[in-house]
């Protein structure tokens, strides 16, 4: 079972190339209001992290979903 | 505020405004023919219509509107569950289950409503939606309106698919499976033997959405899965009469007999007036012409063949493989507004496609291409394009200037 922290420092990583303003990330940075990810953008950055953790990720958490820190959350759960 | 959402498509509005410039919504004076008309005041060739066969202005369906309209009147006034189910409603609904070879059919007042209305109800709560991630907005509406658990697998990716059913475990077999024949921005046809394939080696349902594609491939015009000979595969197919057909309406055939149950559980299918009666007639004329005249088939992809060519000739970015739905794809907004208006100013009139409607970051020029179509008009469509490199519009590689 991999850590929350851990799961945090992944998407960290995983968002470095979509993170255009060069914001410092946090577990509450905003993925749309503040690295101003596109819907096309956002689902794009959830197939990666499907990828990476071999899990599917359901649209249906997406509403529930509005900081780093949200995303990691559901992830690990997805993943346990 | 409540309005605050809505600001950025207001500015962008006011931005095509300041240029003169209306692709959204570009409003049509006359219809000269299938591919003539009057748009914004400019006599111009129509290449973004869906108009894939030409029939919208085919004599003899326009005669059966016309007879149908003085027999039944203007509208039917009603749900097809109340007043609403007329006997050309009911033979519709025999001869698209006749054209599939299937048992079973349900005619819809649009084709977004057939789409949009199967996926909310095929699928609850509990069970587990895979759809391709270039699906319709009628789909997506549909799958999130089901309260079933929504996967989107990679476009076009059968090995995706197989991944993801393979995570479900058991509760694939219960899957609903979600794929469409070609892709209306791209052109793009689906790979339905791998897809069939991968749900016969994992289970689910799988439903095939032929809107672009019926009419347009197969044997006698089925679609993507007759061409692709997966149709025993496919539990339900839905479509459209608003495209190859001509009309407005849509329809879901399934050789399941379950599907005269599901009729009575869809909203889209019981909160809405049905179709008028005349555009069933035309649809019932359109559906028998497309029947007994496949050359109307080899036509259009003759055309499509011309257009791709000629797209591709000109150093454009287009589409894997020559389909009826040629895009041209950029990358910058202004630029391909830029060329939408000039194309417009050649005579030539095609659908503006901006994110997130394009399935990518990418602007389109999305071309439709019609078996009314003549070789000169195609010629025309193409002149209008090497009219935009030589204005300085585009570069040859597609990088906007």
């Amino acid at each position: 079972m991999t850590d929350y922290q851990e799961y945090l420092n992944f998407l960290y990583s995983a968002l470095e190339s979509q993170n255009k303003k060069q914001l410092a990330l946090s577990e509450d940075t905003t993925l749309v209001a503040d690295i101003g990810l596109s819907s096309l953008e956002v689902m794009e950055f959830i197939e990666k992290i499907e990828d990476h953790f071999d899990i599917s990720i359901p649209l249906n958490i997406l509403p529930d979903v509005n900081t780093i820190g949200d995303l990691a959350k559901k992830v690990r759960e997805l993943n346990l | 505020m409540l309005f605050d959402k809505f600001q950025t498509m207001a500015n962008f509005q006011a931005e095509l405004a300041s240029r003169h410039v209306a692709p959204f919504g570009a409003v049509t004076e006359k219809i000269l023919s299938a591919t003539e008309g009057v748009v914004q005041g400019r006599n111009v060739i129509l290449a973004g219509t869906n108009n894939y066969l030409g029939l919208s202005c085919d004599v003899r369906c326009i005669k059966a509107a016309q007879e149908a309209v003085a027999r039944w009147g203007t509208g039917t006034t009603g749900s097809r569950l109340a007043n609403g189910s007329f006997t050309e409603h009911q033979a519709l609904e025999t001869e698209i289950a006749q054209f599939y070879g299937v048992g079973h059919a349900i005619v819809f007042s649009t084709g977004y409503s057939a789409t949009m209305g199967m996926c909310a109800t095929l699928a609850g709560q509990g069970d587990v939606i895979l759809l391709d991630a270039d699906s319709h907005a009628s789909i997506y509406s549909g799958v999130k309106q089901s309260g079933a658990e929504v996967i989107r697998f990679k476009h076009n990716n059968p090995e995706d698919l197989a991944k993801r059913l393979l995570r479900l475990g058991d509760r694939a077999q219960n899957a609903l499976i979600i794929a469409e024949g070609i892709y209306s921005m791209l052109g793009d046809v689906a790979p339905l033997q791998e897809i069939a394939a991968v749900k016969r080696e994992y289970g689910g349902c799988l439903f095939v959405d032929e809107a672009h594609s019926m009419g347009v491939l197969g044997a006698t015009g089925r679609g993507a899965a007759q061409a692709a000979g997966v149709e025993a595969d496919v539990d339900f197919f839905a479509g459209t009469f608003s495209k190859s057909l001509g009309s407005v309406g849509g329809f879901c055939v399934s050789r399941h007999p379950e599907l005269e149950a599901i009729r009575f559980c869809i909203s889209a299918y019981i909160f809405t007036a049905s179709s008028s009666p005349s555009v069933v007639a035309s649809t019932r004329e359109a559906l028998r012409i497309i029947t007994a005249e496949p050359q109307l088939r080899q036509k259009l992809w003759s055309n499509a063949h011309q257009l791709y060519a000629g797209l591709k000739a000109l150093g454009l970015t287009v589409g894997p493989s020559a389909s009826p739905v040629v895009a041209v794809e950029m990358e910058d907004r202004s630029a391909t507004i830029d060329c939408w208006k000039a194309l417009m100013e050649a005579g030539v009139y095609v659908n503006l496609v901006i994110p997130p409607a394009s399935p990518s970051t990418n602007f389109l020029l999305r071309n439709s291409v019609s078996a009314a179509h003549t070789t000169a008009q195609i010629d025309t469509i193409i002149a209008g394009y090497a009219s935009l490199i030589t204005a300085g519009l585009i570069t040859p590689n597609s990088k906007a200037q």
